[in-house]
């Protein structure tokens, strides 16, 4: 059992290609965590027009990104764009189709914050002479991002790990790195490498959420 | 031809379509079979092991704890692959379908526990004792007076979790599972065409909007007015 899954000679072998995955994993975590934030802010302020012309069609994109499987979407772009003549790379479709699905998350977050900062905040904001975007900026947003900030850093958890689809499109992360290791050593301790890395970076986020969430569901009665 | 009939001809060739339009189909029915499986032992599973840990038992419950923690930090694909690429060096070799199932219910199992789980401990405990004192046994009290509060508490927060795992069937694909975008990916690669990647898009909006749509609205039914 050990030979197998816990192969010591294989994960000396394999810890350069984990360990490159893994740099990659960050790095890609790093741009799409940002991206998708920006997309979400981007759709959250959008909706707080809340003209009908406006927000019913910024619905309708968020629930239909929220009901597309974002590999769907992956290989979308990847295998579905170069037959229009462009070709993008895995790299570029994952930032891509990241930016769009973690977007509407995010953004669907966001809209829920702004919302639950009260109405008052913005007239006392704005009669003391602030403009609509300051008071967005300086009243609303950081109430807002306060209050919601459980399910942002669950969404993000969630992003981090969504960074495993890259594998599919040959971005060489984690996943990726460690199925290439498996294959050349007919053995499967790389992935358990890979799951184990995985587990270590994101059980103290785990354990943090599942505080909050406890408590922030706790408080609701 | 213009650039937007070449298009057209491209994305949506009706002669492609036509053709790997019963593919497509097939891969639905996978589909909808595989997302049922997950969410039916996924949500037991997660009930279960919420129900367990009521009972209070220490090591019992860390080790719940444990799984609870293990299976929502790791990516679904990462299990998915393990099951099906690892645990055949171990002996039994789950086929696709089974490993994307097995997979996906026990990252349901885990987050569903949770959400149930923090649904419970937010009954006060005052109703407990109120309902053990009119003579209701352990069970009674929890079936009859804590789970229906706890199941109206947990209700948002489960529909958005379930849809988002169940999405995840489209993982099986790479582990050979005939599901809908595995059928439509052959199909791309049989015919030289993006039309049945399309199609496969459409199924998932078919089968997923009405749901999402759905959940939107039993969320604004069951929200707690502040």
């Amino acid at each position: 059992m050990i030979q197998t899954f816990f192969n010591p000679e294989i994960i000396v072998a394999a810890w350069p290609i984990v360990m490159s995955g893994l740099w990659n994993t960050i790095l890609l975590s790093l741009i799409v965590v940002p991206l998708g934030l920006l997309g979400g802010l981007i759709l959250a302020l959008l909706a707080s027009i809340r003209h009908p012309l406006v927000r019913w069609p910024l619905m309708a994109w968020v629930d239909f990104f929220r009901a597309f499987p974002p590999l769907v979407l992956l290989v979308l772009l990847f295998a579905g764009l170069p037959f229009a003549g462009l070709e993008l790379g895995g790299f570029a479709c994952v930032a891509i189709a990241f930016f769009l699905n973690t977007g509407s998350y995010y953004g669907e977050i966001f809209r829920a914050g702004i919302d639950s900062v009260p109405a008052g905040q913005v007239e006392a904001a704005r009669s003391t002479g602030l403009s609509r975007m300051q008071a967005m900026r300086y009243v609303v947003l950081p109430q807002a991002v306060r209050n919601v900030l459980p399910d942002l850093l669950s969404n993000t958890l969630e992003v981090v790990k969504l960074t495993s689809l890259g594998s599919v499109v040959a971005v060489p992360e984690l996943l990726y790195e460690a199925r290439q290791a498996q294959s050349v050593t007919y053995n499967p301790t790389p992935i358990v490498m890979a799951a184990v890395i995985y587990f270590l970076i994101l059980w103290p986020l785990v354990r943090l959420l599942s505080r909050l969430e406890n408590r922030a569901l706790a408080g609701r009665r | 031809m213009g650039g937007w009939d070449r298009f057209v001809e491209t994305f949506f060739n009706a002669k492609v379509m036509a053709k790997y339009l019963p593919d497509i189909l097939s891969g639905m029915v996978v589909t909808i079979e595989l997302a049922l499986l997950i969410v039916v032992t996924g949500l037991a599973a997660g009930l279960a092991l919420a129900l367990l840990r009521s009972l209070g038992i220490r090591p019992l419950n860390w080790l719940i704890i444990f799984i609870v923690d293990l299976f929502r930090s790791l990516p679904p694909l990462v299990i998915i692959v393990l099951m099906y690429f690892g645990l055949p060096y171990a002996g039994p070799s789950p086929s696709g379908f089974v490993s994307t199932w097995l997979s996906l219910a026990l990252v349901l199992m885990a987050f569903s526990e949770e959400i149930f789980w923090a649904g419970i401990t937010s009954i006060h405990h005052g109703q407990w004792e109120a309902s053990r004192s009119t003579g209701l046994s352990y069970g009674q009290t929890l079936f009859n007076v804590i789970l229906p509060q706890a199941f109206r508490l947990t209700i948002p927060p489960l529909t958005n979790r379930t849809i988002a795992i169940t999405k995840g069937t489209a993982l099986g694909t790479v582990v050979a599972v005939t599901e809908i975008l595995g059928q439509a990916s052959s199909a791309v690669s049989n015919s030289y065409n993006p039309s049945p990647l399309m199609m496969g898009a459409a199924a998932y909006i078919v089968l997923f909007f009405p749901v999402v749509v759905a959940a939107r609205w039993i969320e604004t039914k069951f929200a707690w007015k502040r």
